[in-house]
């Protein structure tokens, strides 16, 4: 079996999500095999991240920039603030490149059941930035789950008092679904969701 | 036939038992611990569900095996086309997650009540009129399940968003008014459904009974006791207003969670759990013909029936093998010996169960 510095390196990798020994242990052997390139260019980028890394003290994303490239970029709309419950969240709809605005990070979802408060969720900093003034739109961008859209109500009912516009996003119809694959919870939603055409 | 080929494999005591060439009458006889109900609950399982002995998947491969089973069986087609391929199981390295296949294909446990419908009736629903209102309930939601497919996805999120009402009363502090809101309009939306369609179930289901002759079988009269209001915003308002009683009593107290089916037997207007073990056995056996014939509609219907001829009297034994004669639904029967069949003897596929084996008689 290989040194224990590549079982070291194969063990942590292992621990990574989506990975697992068997992936592990092909990463580390391709590494092994492109050392020359590949091991300088990880290490760097590793290090850099260990150095610069940190939480956005204004929207709670995680960028090596403080405030982050979001929150510095003063070409997005200071006035629409899309409310996530995580980062992975806020990567997913930045992707997509289609809110202009900047974001809100809870970091997680109200759940009795799992001990998660208010208090644990990043819900005071959220009404300072609104109470702060300048902002219109509130976008409510939680997980369609239980635990989300009870999150979402309850951030609505906060937000209230309030003079912004409070919205959340659609469900129902997913794009280039067919209604007869849908689940009747989604197709209940869609039809509850349904509005005036043109 | 609507099953046929129908084959287990390292299921319970039956380590690869095969029967073939099944009729619309279908008897499994031998003595008590032969394997006879394990056919039985390996045919439940190919329904949604945990089967007709809500077991758990860990229970249900052989003992003393490498963990694992599976089941499979053959579904006839009504305009004669090929026949559907119907499989579920659980692979030895993942003994706990159940598998379902159509046609070689995984497909959800949930999408088999599209190929068929299935009914059973075994010995310990006997105390079902004495038992608990839950147990009620769990009665009713499985008749509900195979009318009503999406019957299955509110209740799981009703229970979720019960749980978590609950524990947010169950709080030392005063429960935030906010979030506990958000949790009952999940509550409210979910629970109306549940409600309303177990009120729907149950309607259909007093249609049906009507048409029965009210002899020889106990004819029961059902109807459901409801344990909060139906319309959603009315379930939602009495949810706000209930919360410190609820707070106080440590659970929810209004919703569908809290509701009952009443039986009670026609003619003698008694409430079924005071009936004798004799006719609340023959008002089961009503409620579960009359929900098979309300099921099989559109799907082919199979019943499975453990252990219920041998304590008919005759006349009662004979009036119900004419019905299931007349019925749509395939039969599967069991019992400890062939004499109580004699009737149908003649039509019915038999067979031998012994020690885990089967063999055609």
């Amino acid at each position: 079996m290989a040194s224990t510095e590549i079982e070291r390196l194969a063990s942590a990798l292992a621990r990574l999500p989506g990975l697992g020994p068997r992936s592990a242990r092909r990463a580390v052997l391709w590494l092994v095999k492109h050392r020359e390139r590949a091991l300088p260019e990880l290490l760097e980028a590793l290090g850099g991240v260990q150095d610069n890394l940190s939480e956005c003290p204004q929207c709670g994303n995680v960028d090596t920039r403080v405030p982050c490239g979001i929150c510095s970029d003063l070409r997005r709309d200071a006035r629409s603030l899309c409310v996530v419950e995580e980062v992975s969240d806020l990567w997913a709809l930045d992707r997509a490149r289609l809110f202009t605005g900047r974001y809100h990070v809870l970091g997680g979802r109200l759940s009795a059941l799992d001990g998660v408060r208010p208090e644990d969720l990043s819900i005071d900093q959220l009404l300072g930035r609104v109470e702060a003034g300048g902002i219109d739109e509130v976008v409510l961008a939680m997980n369609a789950t239980l635990e989300g859209q009870t999150t979402a109500h309850y951030l609505a009912e906060r937000l209230e008092s309030f003079p912004v516009r409070v919205t959340q996003l659609a469900h129902g119809l997913p794009v280039g679904g067919e209604l007869d694959y849908l689940d009747e919870g989604t197709l209940a939603q869609a039809l509850r969701a349904r509005r005036p055409v043109g | 036939m609507a099953l046929d080929r129908i084959t287990l494999s390292r299921f319970r005591n039956h380590a690869e038992t095969a029967l073939d060439a099944a009729a619309h009458f279908n008897l499994l006889v031998g003595e008590n611990g032969a394997g006879k109900t394990n056919v039985l609950e390996a045919l439940s399982l190919l329904a949604p569900g945990r089967g007709l002995r809500r077991a758990g998947l860990s229970d249900l491969a052989q003992a003393g095996g490498a963990g694992g089973f599976s089941v499979g069986a053959s579904l006839a087609q009504p305009d004669g086309a090929d026949p559907v391929r119907l499989a579920t199981y659980a692979r030895a390295d993942q003994p706990n997650r159940r598998r379902v296949q159509v046609n070689g294909a995984e497909a959800s446990a949930n999408g088999l009540s599209e190929w068929l419908a299935l009914g059973w009736l075994t010995p310990a629903m006997d105390r079902l009129f004495s038992d608990s209102a839950g147990a009620r309930r769990r009665f009713l939601d499985r008749m509900v399940l195979a009318l009503e497919p999406a019957h299955a996805h509110h209740s799981a999120r009703y229970e979720a968003a019960l749980r978590e009402r609950n524990r947010l009363l169950a709080d030392e502090r005063e429960p935030d008014p906010a979030w506990l809101e958000g949790v009952e309009r999940h509550l409210a939306r979910h629970g109306a459904l549940i409600a309303q369609a177990r009120a729907r179930t149950v309607a259909a289901l007093v249609d049906e009974l009507a048409t029965l002759p009210a002899e020889p079988f106990a004819v029961p009269l059902i109807a459901l006791e409801a344990g909060g209001p139906a319309a959603e915003e009315d379930l939602a308002l009495a949810l706000a207003q209930g919360r410190r009683r609820d707070r106080q009593a440590g659970r929810t107290l209004t919703g569908p969670h809290r509701d009952e089916l009443l039986v009670t037997m026609a003619g003698k207007m008694m409430p079924a759990a005071d009936c004798s073990t004799g006719e609340q056995k023959a008002m089961l056996i009503a409620l579960t013909l009359a929900h098979a014939g309300l099921a099989a509609r559109g799907r082919p219907g199979v019943l499975l029936l453990d252990e219920v001829a041998a304590h008919l009297d005759p006349v009662r034994r004979a009036a119900l093998f004419d019905r299931l004669r007349q019925g749509a639904a395939q039969v599967w029967m069991t019992g400890t010996e062939l004499a109580p069949f004699e009737d149908i003897r003649g039509e019915a596929a038999v067979w031998r169960v012994e020690g885990g084996r089967v063999m055609r008689a």
